[in-house]
């Protein structure tokens, strides 16, 4: 792979807190090497302006590998940055060439407030899953594992849906702002497995009012979610998710 | 102070038994009075949280992540190891128990271990109860691939995202007792103190990340399962925010470190590629099932690898370790590959890096999918292309990463790796009952130093923080608290709270008025590359001492020259940064003391001056068979106590993998 250098001009998103209204901010950064990650380049950015005297960006991030969600930078309209099925942390900056402009912004959703700059409250996230995204079993009374024989299909279908990393990209790409891609994702993974499938009616039901509740929009099958998604989630999980919540509405919705 | 690691008496298979049927309980009326402060939600938090919350306890959550599920569990790619032998190969407790303290190069504790082989089957059970989709056969059975440093199938694994889907069990479960009100999860806060009253761990000072807030929380108990400090190296595996801070507050207030300088420097890592780094990316040790490492056998050899023939490359993890292999343990395989690529027949414009090739086996797969498909005279190409679909398949998920990260295919060409500091078996010393040495406070998973001695086998990370969290600390917690049922909670305006919080908003102001020149940044790169250079993958007095001198004039130029921007009474991740950098600049001087105190070498701990004539890391039983604790006496100022390691069944030999 040939390496080279290029200089950049960085509109990013400025907002001190919850309150400030919020602003671009043009930046322009020099010698960034096309191996650099795109957090890296942020990094560059971020040591010049301290050298300078001035604020950093404040921006999400953690493992860079591509796994804990953290990172969640909406990059020239595009969550995550251009490349397919890549979160922030992973989209290396060959993308880019010498002289280009990139804009930076923060998650834009209703149920993601902004907390500075490019920095989100996704907490929202956490209560969905509170309301319903777990199997009630307490630890230390499971059966011995392959004692519940599950077809290989049925396993590896629940593991692409469990795969999400809850960073909030389908809600951030969606004109709506709907979190249906997450909540199916979710909903699937467990919905696929015998063992979810006691509570299952309760939990579509629960978790889909609890995304309301958060201020979420309503899905209509535009797809963004899943052209947006870093790990590649189907809307098939939409799909399966709306059987399983019209479901557990016409059967008088709980499990009793 | 004696060290008193309570194991209990009587035979080793026995032990855990026996303190499970004779430990003291807890009424259900009594836990819901009882409160726990747990510290870091990664898989032993998470896992204590929920399986506490489930017993009934008040417990509250802490992470400085925005969510629990991003802890960096998260990242574990390969598996988790249980003694299961549903392959039928010849595993059980005892050999896992073996495997692990061989592994360990006879540095553990017997009776932590054999517990820990113990449980391990229940985990997985636990795991599949909660819907973790672990990778299945085509007969609906739990699928095993083997780790390094075994010779049987025991690694559970779900695809290369072993971690996140085990966290998210946990995740799961600690999000139910959170909606049922038994857990309280404080997100974005970060512990900076603990706060002991009449010698217990009484609670904690933590600052609200988003507020800048200092706020106080009261626990009858308080759980650190707060990781490893990897990052003390500044480059490392370790996600950008593992830190050492709350371990190190701990530590400070009477907690004993234990074994500091045991460092895990994984093997197949993508290499440095420039100034700009920040984090290195592990490539799973899974990649070892199936790949060959090689380097050419001539020195400065800068043909394409495609263009170095068969005979012309060394495979010298095949030719120095014939009996496991590609598969030897990773302290053996990071030596190595350094080895190799110190005498000169590195590979890749740095030359600091060694081929993991998977051209072999992409051939191999594919012939046995041609017999299996009954494809006859099916051409190189046919069986390259299903070769490659069977690797997709198994390792797909790393092998896009790795072109994500270098622009390089790897089921076109070998990838490049060189060994990167991965994992900490040293930590916080506890005993049996995963208690410190203040009465109160408990270490879960790799914050903690007990079960993995000097070098840790792949996939027992993930089986020691769920075993630790799921099934050793609710009965041994209980037996402390049983004793502590009379406490009522103690108002956090009680004069231990506001000492201890006025200590760290101190701290904190001192740290904003410095006003310097240099960035936090900075000063961790420079703190990463003293480390690296002489506490690193191997080690020497003359070395260990310079870094010693080397990292107290760094701390001193820290604390007169550091620049923090912004304010303290908002979201400021320069300022967090700073605080955890400043705690590892007093570690890193720890850990090169107790590397220098280690006269052997040990597993993770190589010590040049101690090896054989092959190079072989070479331990001094006589002298070092014992984990070292270190005191905090102030500045610099550190005593060394020693627990002795008595093995009783097991007799300690020199570790071969020939």
């Amino acid at each position: 792979m040939e390496h080279y250098n290029m200089n950049l001009t960085l509109k990013v998103w400025k907002q001190k807190n919850n309150k400030d209204k919020g602003r671009f901010e043009t930046y322009k950064v020099k010698d960034i090497s096309s191996e650099m990650s795109f957090l890296e380049m942020f990094d560059v950015l971020n040591e010049q302006l301290i050298a300078e005297g001035k604020e950093p960006v404040a921006f999400d991030h953690d493992c860079r590998e591509g796994i804990c969600g953290m990172c969640s930078m909406h990059i020239d309209g595009r969550a995550h940055g251009p490349w397919h099925e890549t979160t922030t942390c992973q989209l290396h900056m060959r993308q880019y060439k010498d002289g280009d402009t990139i804009v930076v912004e923060p998650w834009r959703a209703n149920a993601f407030p902004v907390i500075k700059d490019l920095v989100t409250d996704r907490t929202s996230f956490d209560r969905i899953i509170q309301a319903g995204g777990y199997i009630s079993v307490n630890t230390g009374n499971a059966v011995d594992a392959n004692s519940l024989p599950i077809e290989k299909q049925k396993a590896d279908e629940a593991f692409a849906a469990a795969a999400c990393i809850g960073c909030g990209a389908c809600a951030a790409a969606c004109p709506n702002a709907s979190a249906m891609l997450f909540v199916s994702a979710k909903v699937s993974h467990l919905a696929l497995l015998p063992q979810g499938d006691p509570e299952r009616k309760m939990r579509a039901m629960n978790m889909v009012n609890q995304m309301d509740k958060e201020g979420f929009g309503s899905c209509t099958n535009i797809g963004a979610c899943e052209a947006e998604c870093p790990k590649g989630i189907s809307l098939e999980n939409i799909a399966r998710l709306n059987r399983e919540y019209l479901g557990a509405v016409f059967s008088g919705s709980s499990n009793e | 102070m004696p060290l008193n690691s309570k194991i209990p008496a009587g035979e080793l298979n026995k032990k855990w038994e026996d303190y499970k049927s004779s430990c003291k309980l807890v009424n259900p009326a009594n836990k819901r009075s009882l409160e726990i402060l747990v510290i870091g939600t990664g898989l032993a938090g998470a896992s204590a949280a929920a399986a506490l919350g489930e017993l009934g306890y008040k417990v509250k959550t802490f992470c400085f992540q925005d969510s629990p599920r991003r802890a960096h569990s998260i990242a574990a790619q390969g598996g988790i190891n249980a003694a299961k032998n549903y392959q039928n190969d010849g595993d059980s407790v005892h050999r896992l128990f073996y495997d692990t303290i061989k592994g360990g190069d006879y540095r553990a504790r017997e009776g932590n271990v054999h517990r820990l082989a113990e449980v391990s089957a229940n985990i997985i059970d636990q795991c599949v109860a909660q819907g973790v989709p672990f990778a299945r056969e085509y007969g609906g059975l739990l699928s095993n691939r083997s780790f390094g440093g075994t010779q049987v199938q025991r690694t559970f694994y779900a695809a290369g995202q072993t971690g996140q889907q085990l966290l998210i069990g946990a995740y799961q479960a600690l999000e139910r007792q959170i909606a049922l009100g038994n857990v309280t999860q404080y997100s974005r806060h970060e512990m900076l103190e603990l706060v002991t009253i009449d010698g217990k761990a009484r609670g904690i000072i933590a600052r609200d990340l988003v507020s800048g807030k200092l706020e106080r929380f009261f626990g009858h108990a308080v759980l650190l399962c707060t990781g490893g400090y990897g990052n003390v190296f500044y480059l490392s595996t370790n996600a950008m925010g593992c830190n050492v801070t709350a371990a190190w507050k701990a530590h400070k207030k009477g907690a004993f470190f234990g074994n500091p300088c045991y460092t895990q420097i994984h093997p197949t890592c993508i290499p440095v590629s420039g100034d700009h780094q920040s984090k290195l990316t592990l490539m799973s040790e899974s990649l070892r099932n199936d790949g060959r490492i090689w380097v050419p056998k001539a020195q400065n050899d800068t043909r394409k690898p495609g263009d170095i023939p068969e005979e012309e490359r060394d495979y010298y993890l095949e030719r120095r370790y014939p009996a496991f292999g590609n598969l030897v343990p990773r302290d053996v395989a990071s030596r190595a590959a350094k080895e190799r690529c110190d005498a000169g027949y590195g590979v890749g414009a740095s030359k600091m890096a060694v081929y993991l090739d998977y051209a072999a086996a992409i051939e191999r797969y594919g012939k046995i999918e041609v017999g299996k498909q009954g494809i006859a005279n099916a051409s190189k190409e046919t069986i390259t292309q299903l070769g490659k679909d069977v690797v997709k398949e198994k390792y797909g998920n790393l092998f896009d990463m790795y072109a994500k990260i270098t622009g390089e295919n790897p089921y076109e060409v070998p990838m490049r790796i060189y060994p990167a500091v991965h994992y900490t078996m040293g930590g916080i010393w506890v005993d049996y009952e995963l208690m410190t040495t203040v009465p109160g406070l408990y270490a879960l998973g790799e914050a903690n130093f007990s079960d993995h001695g000097a070098n840790r086998l792949g996939a027992s990370a993930l089986m020691q923080g769920l075993a630790d969290g799921y099934f050793v600390i609710p009965y041994t917690l209980g037996n402390y608290l049983a004793d502590d049922i009379r406490t009522k909670s103690i108002p956090t305006d009680h004069p231990a709270f506001a000492e201890a919080e006025k200590s760290v908003s101190d701290r904190i102001n001192k740290l904003m008025n410095i006003k310097g020149k240099e960035s936090v940044e900075s000063f961790h790169k420079r703190l990463g590359k003293i480390m690296w250079d002489k506490c690193g993958m191997a080690r020497n007095a003359e070395g260990l001492k310079q870094a010693i001198t080397e990292i107290q004039a760094l701390r001193k130029e820290f604390w007169s020259n550091v620049f923090i921007p912004g304010d303290v009474d908002e979201f400021n991740p320069e300022l967090d940064k700073a605080g955890r950098v400043a705690d590892f600049l007093e570690l890193g001087e720890l850990m090169c003391h107790d590397a220098l105190n280690r006269n052997e070498s040990c597993g993770g701990h190589f010590r040049e001056e101690y090896q054989t004539e092959e190079g072989e890391a070479l331990r001094q039983d006589d002298g070092y068979m014992y984990v070292a604790a270190w005191e905090y006496k102030g500045e610099s100022q550190f005593e060394l106590h020693k627990e002795e390691l008595i093995y009783d069944v097991v007799h300690p030999s020199a570790r071969s993998y020939k």
